[in-house]
């Protein structure tokens, strides 16, 4: 009886000061980094010199504390413990979060540009950095050795742009690239980027939408398969801009994008659509964030992915923080994953903060399927044979995506790409 | 005419405990145009027959045989059998993502026709038997059985036998989990498809209610995995007043 009592009395004593390592009042602390130091400069109370950390109090826990900067020593080394990479294998990284990145980036062509321009310009172009700050240490290291900036302009009032940009890799030395795509004022315009070849690439692309500016991004990862590629797509969205942005990744060894979307007026509007196609041994990132600082903007966010194959593994991380000021946000994110066969693996974790109720609506979701032997009988039980029924099944998923595409060519290409990845596992 | 013959059969699933034997030596004979009812206590394998007969990989065929107009169905994969003419109303239809139901139905219709259907002919078709099941329009542009409810996962069941026009239908326990209302708009269903394809029937119930709906021309009573009894339409309303104790209370 003593010891019960003496037991209780010790359990009452531990309430508020949880005592199992790595778990706080918050729940699991991933990064022992903010664990072991307050101080840390990725900690919400270090503002340096071009660095816009969250601020004192602000928790590391949330999108808000997250640390910006342009410079990479700002950035802790990492460990792969950090919450945002703890998904990601950085022994596969190919040096992009830690080496020089000296190699020679992919070359870039242009075509279909009648009315917009493509410039290129030293980094010190008082353009670039206008839309975005690194928020995280690949992206940080990528402004660093990025050579030169290329400017993509669409120029104010001009509708009807649909420019395709290439990026060509040919070398598998780790190399950084910088483009800036600037939509001017109430322009209305589609910008393909499509990344081909192969190459080691950390990259960064700031997307400045001004007022009243309709973009429509759709960013293809159709590289070779040994490629490896860090993609930081950051976005300013002036007032009653509207950005549509759709990443589509099948290529390469490792690909992690972290598509961002900032709000810099009222009145703005955001997609982020996504897709991809995960086979054997390939590991497909996207990391998100939708950031409602200002009032009366909307955000929606569907990502769908399959996978197939052993050791394919997608990471989908959508971070949606709405801030007190932003009164009137309308969001609603969701991912959704079919699993194809065995041995796959789809992590999918959607974080929604909301530091306002004064708010029209947001929400999340996330489903991670299975394709099984159960759908499979159903759909056979009906005459359908197995290799249509696959098709059928894969096809009907990702449609919602490719639909939102509406660039003929590219729904074509994509339309070929998911038969020729079905077509592998058939065999 | 046709005639679906199954012949002394054996069938075993596999469990944690080894190999066990569900059915122990089934033998019926339907001709299209009939109704046959297949009556019997939980656990008597009557869905293992249903689901034996559509070939699903989880029962083994040990023994005996089944032929579909002398041909030999247990050497046709699952798309095969429903091509040959067969169609099971399944208990539990699974969800299917990312498929809509009128791409499901349109692939379906080809793939068990040989052809794809006239698309105007096949829009109106759709849409008349949806009504006729009161199935709301709406589920057209849904996926497959996704978010249905119990009951509307049966009336979309025979919807599509109303529209593949199979020569024998299987309806395991297509009765469970409806209320009256569904019942009969159900069994109104199955009976119009009996008339319009002189089709035949093979109806698994644990109960009698639906056999007001649907006349069985025999009944066959199931325990332990054999037909322990059959009958004609009699043998069911014997069954509604007694229960099934008097075959499960028979000394072994």
């Amino acid at each position: 009886m003593t010891d019960t009592a003496t037991h209780l009395t010790g359990e009452k004593a531990r309430i508020g000061a949880p005592s199992i390592s790595g778990f706080t009042e918050e729940g699991e602390n991933l990064s022992p980094l903010n664990a072991a130091e307050v101080s840390s400069p990725i900690g919400g109370d270090a503002v340096k010199a071009h660095s816009h950390g969250g601020g004192a109090g602000i928790p590391d826990s949330s999108r808000a504390g997250r640390k910006t900067s342009y410079n990479v020593e700002d950035f802790p080394v990492l460990t792969g413990r950090e919450e945002d990479f703890r998904f990601t294998p950085l022994k596969r990284m190919g040096g992009l979060h830690k080496n020089e990145l000296t190699g020679v980036a992919p070359a870039l062509t242009v075509e279909g540009a009648n009315v917009s321009t493509l410039e290129t310009v030293a980094m010190t172009d008082a353009r670039v950095g206008s839309a975005g700050i690194p928020e995280d240490r690949i992206s940080a290291n990528a402004w660093k050795h990025a050579a030169e900036a290329k400017i993509v302009t669409i120029p104010a009032n001009s509708t009807g742009e649909q420019v395709t940009l290439t990026y060509t890799g040919t070398s598998l030395e780790a190399a950084a690239s910088h483009m800036v795509v600037i939509a001017e004022a109430n322009s209305e315009s589609v910008v393909v980027i499509d990344h081909v070849g192969s190459a080691v690439l950390a990259q960064n692309i700031e997307f400045d939408i001004r007022q009243g500016a309709k973009l429509t991004v759709i960013s293809l990862q159709a590289w070779a398969e040994e490629a490896i590629h860090a993609s930081s797509h950051l976005a300013k969205v002036g007032k009653d801009a509207h950005l549509k942005h759709i990443a589509v990744t099948y290529g390469g060894n490792l690909v992690r994008m972290t598509p961002s979307a900032h709000f810099d007026g009222e009145g703005g509007e955001v997609e982020l659509f996504g897709l991809y196609f995960a086979d054997a041994g390939q590991h497909l990132e996207h990391r998100l964030f939708v950031d409602h600082a200002t009032e009366n903007c909307k955000s929606n966010v569907l990502y769908k992915g399959a996978l197939q194959g052993k050791d394919a593994h997608t990471v989908w991380v959508g971070d949606v923080l709405i801030r007190k000021e932003a009164k009137g946000t309308n969001s609603y994110e969701a991912n959704r994953n079919l699993v194809l066969t065995e041995g796959a693996r789809a992590d999918s974790v959607p974080n929604l903060e909301i530091e306002t109720g004064l708010i029209d609506g947001a929400g999340h979701a996330s489903t991670t399927g299975r394709f099984d032997d159960e759908h499979l009988f159903y759909l056979m039980s009906r005459g359908i044979d197995e290799k249509t029924a696959r098709r059928l099944v894969v096809r009907g998923f990702l449609n919602e995506i490719v639909q939102q595409i509406r660039v003929p060519e590219i729904e074509e290409r994509l339309a070929e790409t998911i038969e020729r990845e079905l077509a592998a596992t058939d065999s | 005419m046709s005639t679906l013959e199954i012949k002394d059969l054996h069938v075993s699933i596999e469990t944690e405990q080894g190999n066990k034997e569900i059915l122990k030596g089934v033998s019926l004979v339907i001709k299209t145009g009939e109704t046959h009812a297949i009556m019997g206590p939980n656990g008597s394998g009557k869905s293992t027959l249903a689901s034996t007969i559509a070939g699903h990989p989880r029962y083994t065929v040990t023994s005996g045989s089944i032929t579909l107009d002398g041909a030999d169905v247990l050497e046709m994969s699952v798309d095969e059998r429903a091509r040959a003419g067969m169609f099971l109303a399944m208990q539990y239809p699974v969800e299917v993502p990312g498929v809509s139901m009128t791409n499901f139905l349109r692939t379906a219709k080809t793939a068990i026709d040989g052809v794809a259907p006239k698309l105007r002919t096949w829009t109106k078709d759709v849409k008349t038997a949806m009504e006729a099941l009161k199935i709301d329009a709406e589920f057209a542009s849904r996926n497959v059985n996704e978010g249905f409810s119990g009951g509307e996962k049966k009336r979309v069941e025979i919807l599509q036998l109303e529209l593949f026009k199979p020569k024998f239908a299987i309806l395991d326990e297509t009765d469970s989990g409806l209320d009256v209302d569904a019942l009969k708009v159900v069994s109104e269903g199955v009976n119009r498809a009996q008339e319009q394809n002189e089709m035949g029937t093979l109806l698994i119930t644990h109960y009698t209610r639906i056999l007001r709906y649907i006349k069985p021309d025999f009944v066959h009573v199931f325990v332990d995995g054999k037909i322990a009894e059959q009958g004609g339409a009699e043998l069911a309303d014997r069954l509604e007043e007694e229960g099934y104790d008097r075959f499960l209370n028979v000394p072994a």
